[in-house]
């Protein structure tokens, strides 16, 4: 790891101001990737402002059906919820399935977010459940929050401090991890909301996180794994490498599909 | 340069270390603790687990300064003296080790993991499952699984002084 500068931050105002002074400065959350980056010399910042112990950044709020989850929660405090489990059991699914117990007790929900790995869990939910990314500075759709591989609209200095979504009738999320790292080597996250079915796909788009239109418009005639028998998506776009082609990760997609519904009806 | 003070151990310890140390190499070399282990140095294998503010972390994964003003608890703050640790003691039983390297990290995972399901709440598959983050390279699973197992019974009948792991 190259030299690098610690700050801790007091509140959010206090690392924007950090982040401001530092010559190439980032946040670092949990930190799971970003440490093991550094490590490697794949990231490489001046100065690192830690976020953990920003109060305000922390905790799970349901009122209703709306839930806030504050950025710098872990995932093992997302899958240990009751309060979650009671509104959106499948988000403590997913939580619960990210790396190992280790990284849950650190890795958070903004991190995760921020960072926008295209086989990360979290993007799928955010996508699929319509959420709102919320920053120091705006609200952001989920939809229009990533962009690409680890690209997100996130400015220099912006910093995403919760996010937001209605809990809905029925969601479910499916992953079949990479049994070396537990990434998703394709994950799916459905949800049956108000508005109707929307399906989410992470760990095979090239372009990272996406909406699956062949699932969705399946799934929009009946919510039921067997609407999706027959079930086509195209490999063009979806990633191949030496974990998975293309055409498997397209077959996937519609497997993972099946058991995340499966999963939300039960 | 970051000024550190943490408790390890139970013991206050207070130093300047650069900003990129990661809590493994203070451990190891600022404070001689070296039975937390480096195994892959890739955070994948689970032999340099801690406990920090009673939960199990990679301190592979984490800076010295992260870690300021927490609570650490390493393999040599589990036993009491010449007691060891009920998890400790059912390793030794049931032979929960043959190379020994990934063994620190298993016991801390392991009392981690007993703490948070509640001692005589665990099943092998539950157990397996929270092993996913310990990676053992002579491939000794079985008998680790039923050390685990094991002292998880121990400490819920009481016995074995079960000290709560920190």
């Amino acid at each position: 790891m190259y030299s690098v500068n610690y700050h801790r931050a007091s509140s959010v105002a206090d690392a924007v101001k950090l982040l401001k002074k530092a010559e190439d400065g980032q946040v670092v959350s949990g930190g799971m990737t970003l440490i093991p980056a550094m490590k490697t010399r794949l990231a490489a910042p001046s100065d690192l402002v830690d976020l953990r112990h920003v109060d305000e950044l922390r905790g799970i709020k349901v009122s209703g059906k709306t839930v806030t989850i504050g950025a710098a929660t872990t995932h093992a405090d997302v899958a240990a919820s009751d309060k979650l489990a009671k509104v959106c059991p499948a988000i403590c699914h997913l939580a619960a399935h990210i790396g190992d117990p280790h990284v849950r007790h650190m890795g958070t929900i903004g991190g995760s977010l921020a960072n926008n790995d295209p086989a990360a869990d979290y993007p799928a939910a955010m996508l699929a459940l319509d959420a709102t990314i919320v920053t120091n500075k705006r609200e952001i759709a989920a939809a229009k929050f990533f962009k690409g591989l680890f690209e997100t609209t996130l400015k220099d200095g912006e910093i995403v401090t919760a996010v937001v979504f209605t809990a809905p009738p029925k969601c479910g999320y499916a992953k079949f991890p990479n049994p070396a790292s537990r990434y998703a080597m394709t994950g799916v996250f459905v949800a049956k909301g108000k508005d109707g079915v929307r399906a989410a796909v992470t760990g095979a788009g090239d372009d990272g996180v996406f909406r699956s239109k062949e699932i969705e418009a399946a799934l929009a005639k009946k919510f039921d794994a067997a609407a999706l028998e027959g079930v086509a998506v195209p490999s063009r776009d979806l990633m191949s490498d030496i974990h998975a082609s293309a055409e498997y990760r397209a077959n996937l997609v519609v497997v993972m599909a099946k058991r995340a519904v499966a999963a939300a009806n039960a | 340069m970051s000024d550190v003070s943490m408790s390890v151990n139970g013991r206050e310890v207070s130093a300047t270390v650069e900003g990129r140390t990661l809590l493994v190499h203070f451990l190891r070399e600022h404070l001689g603790l070296t039975g937390t282990h480096v195994g892959c140095d890739t955070s994948q294998c689970g032999a340099c687990v801690v406990h920090v503010d009673g939960k199990a972390v990679k301190s592979c994964s984490m800076l010295a300064a992260q870690a300021a003003g927490s609570r650490i608890t390493t393999i040599e703050g589990l036993a009491e003296g010449n007691d060891l640790h009920p998890v400790q003691a059912a390793f030794r039983e049931h032979h929960g080790l043959q190379c020994g390297f990934c063994t620190p990290g298993m016991i801390m995972a392991a009392t981690d993991m007993i703490a948070r399901h509640g001692p005589g709440n665990l099943d092998e598959a539950t157990v397996r499952a929270e092993l996913e983050g310990n990676i053992c390279r002579c491939t000794g699973y079985h008998n680790i699984v039923k050390a685990i197992l094991a002292a998880s019974k121990t400490m819920a009948k009481g016995k074995g002084k079960a000290k709560k792991a920190a």
